[in-house]
């Protein structure tokens, strides 16, 4: 028994020697932290929640009353740039559907030290990624199937922004404010030979500096507001439908876009 | 020192008896045989893959079941009606009438929804109106709709119970010859998750096996431009083959909504009159269409988006045009438009062996 009684002493030393052994033998690294985010849409500062989708009238710049009843876009490669020039980017996306709220909040797939970092994404796909062999099977059976036909050069939806407006006449008539590549047509309707001409009208959304530490969560703005101005005053009665293949329209969009559409919200830590 | 090994010898004794007496309790060998579902060429790649639930997994024997219940007119109150007898294979399991008739002779108030490429639905929303959250969910109405079925789960459970075949086929599918709901929707989902059509003549020229007419090409390029069909963005596209969104619109078929739809389910006044955007795949065998088949033909659905459209509060904004009435298309642009259309029917589908009784 006295010797059972050393054997159990000597076996639990060992454990506990060899577990001290294996913590000495680990040196101490900077951790690395993932970094979350979270999405939010508002009207010239009022937040859309879904109950204000076809309830809430908003009026742009140009004065047009509004109702939105969608709102879905995409974000890309979202990017963190140390101090010291090194970048940091999964290189993945993420599907925005404001009215339903899902993804609203999403963590890209990079893991980076805890510092300080600017901060930037990509609104929609640039070339590289919209032309991807092989596309992307989670787009292509988002919201019915998120890809632009290809006449229209093909890739995917920038945004889906719809809803109702009052028109000149008065009369209430639905908006399609969707965003795309820019695809000019030698005539219309678009056909596969009738594409001349494409541009990337992805635009990089920099957020600025922000200190990243072990829990941060980033809030991204968008005011919708800012897609109907600046620098291009967004006349609906004009441009309100068939947006997909007007190569004017979707550069003035771009534009807007990145005149301000997004902005760095609440930081926390 | 001997009493603790007493003790010792003693608990070893009683897990070993445990252990054994646990295996006499499972009786005979439940060994069902695991199916993976086939994904098409044209869905590979392409689409995610098909969503099958960890609680509901394929198996051999619990397809042929479900295909057993389905063709089967036991679950209805008089032993008169089976699924199939409102979702016909040869209409890409939809029904003919306007309205299915149930065992009492009432009509329902929808069309027969067509069955197939269920389980690439990742809203997970079915029936026209999304009552139901589930393929599994959704087995649960027909049979104690007094419009359909008109039985009890109770009262079909006894009856398949009492049944010669169906207990031993339950153990062999589930473990267990304690036959309830759950395990009959499970067999039913599984044998409609097998459901799948993608052979149409568009997906051969998709594949580069067939090609299209022009005229074809040109119903395409209508179905795909937003200034005319404008289809695509709630049927989808070559690259998104469902044909569907499987989301829920209204689509400007009513100025007074008097069936509710999603509406309905939800009580969300917003989504009144909203129905599940059918898939186009197999119009061929579907007629007559729209949720509660009020058109013969698909001229008649054709029409119905180049002039017909009329405003509710609840209409979707991709409808265009509404105060006109829609796009106005040409009637060559229309014939085109039907022609491409059709070539995503799939006449392998309807007439799959494995999917007929």
């Amino acid at each position: 028994m006295k010797n059972l009684k050393k054997i159990a002493l000597l076996l639990v030393a060992t454990v506990a020697f060899v577990s001290c052994n294996n913590d000495d033998d680990s040196t101490p690294t900077p951790s690395n932290t993932t970094v979350d985010f979270t999405f939010t849409q508002n009207f010239n500062g009022d937040a859309i929640e879904n109950s204000d989708y076809e309830n809430t009238q908003y009026t742009n710049a140009n004065g047009e009353t509004l109702t939105l009843s969608k709102l879905v876009y995409l974000i890309s490669d979202i990017t963190f740039t140390a101090t010291d020039g090194t970048v940091y980017d999964a290189g993945d996306y993420n599907l925005v559907n404001a009215r339903t709220g899902s993804n609203l909040n999403f963590t890209p797939g990079v893991s980076i030290p805890e510092g300080d970092y600017t901060v930037s994404f990509t609104f929609g796909f640039d070339d590289e990624d919209n032309d991807l062999d092989g596309g992307y099977p989670g787009l292509n059976t988002a919201d019915g199937g998120w890809n632009v036909p290809t006449p229209l050069g093909g890739g995917y939806h920038y945004m889906r922004m719809e809803g109702t407006y009052i028109n000149n006449l008065g009369a209430t008539d639905n908006f399609q404010y969707h965003t795309v590549r820019a695809n000019r047509h030698s005539s219309l309707p678009p056909s596969p030979t009738t594409l001349e001409e494409l541009v990337d009208t992805s635009f990089i959304v920099n957020l600025g500096t922000v200190t990243i530490g072990s829990n941060t969560n980033i809030e991204v703005k968008m005011n919708v507001d800012q897609w109907f101005k600046n620098p291009n005053l967004w006349d609906l009665n004009t441009w309100y439908t068939v947006l997909m293949p007007n190569f004017e329209a979707q550069m003035d969009m771009s534009e807007n876009g990145a005149g301000g559409v997004f902005s760095l919200g609440e930081v926390t830590q | 020192m001997n009493k603790y090994w007493i003790y010792l010898g003693v608990c070893v004794l009683l897990g070993f008896t445990a252990s054994c007496n646990d295996s006499d309790d499972n009786g005979p060998t439940y060994t069902p045989t695991p199916v993976t579902l086939e994904i098409p060429a044209v869905f590979d790649g392409v689409l995610l893959p098909p969503a099958i639930p960890n609680d509901n997994p394929l198996t051999e024997e619990g397809i042929a079941l479900g295909k057993k219940l389905f063709f089967d007119p036991i679950l209805s109150l008089d032993n008169s009606q089976a699924c199939a007898d409102c979702h016909r294979p040869e209409n890409a399991f939809s029904d003919p009438r306007r309205f299915s008739v149930g065992i009492n002779g009432n009509e329902g108030t929808r069309q027969s929804m067509p069955l197939f490429n269920m389980a690439w639905n990742f809203e997970n929303k079915f029936f026209w109106d999304g009552r139901a959250l589930s393929i599994e969910d959704q087995i649960f109405k027909p049979v104690v709709d007094p419009n359909e079925m008109a039985n009890t789960w109770p009262n079909a459970e006894n009856s398949l119970q009492a049944d010669a075949e169906y207990p031993e086929l339950f153990e062999r599918a589930f473990g267990t010859r304690n036959i309830d709901s759950v395990l009959v929707s499970k067999a039913i989902a599984q044998f409609m998750r097998t459901l799948v059509s993608a052979n149409s003549k568009f997906d051969r020229f998709q594949m580069g096996l067939e090609q299209l007419t022009p005229q074809e090409e040109n119903g395409l390029n209508v179905f795909l431009d937003e200034g005319r069909g404008d289809c695509f963005h709630c049927h989808g596209l070559p690259e998104s083959p469902l044909w569907t969104d499987n989301i829920f619109h209204n689509n400007g078929m009513d100025e007074v909504i008097t069936d509710l739809g999603l509406g309905g389910f939800s009580g969300d006044p917003r989504e009144f009159g909203h129905f599940k955007s059918p898939s186009l795949r197999n119009l061929a065998y579907t007629a007559p269409y729209m949720h509660d088949g009020r058109f013969e033909t698909l001229e008649e659905v054709i029409n119905h988006y180049s002039e017909g459209l009329v405003f509710s509060e609840t209409i979707d904004p991709l409808m265009k045009n509404v105060s006109t009435g829609g796009a106005h298309m040409t009637e060559s642009d229309k014939a085109d438009l039907k022609a491409f259309l059709l070539t995503l029917s799939d006449e392998s589908f309807i007439n799959n062996p494995d999917f007929r009784q």
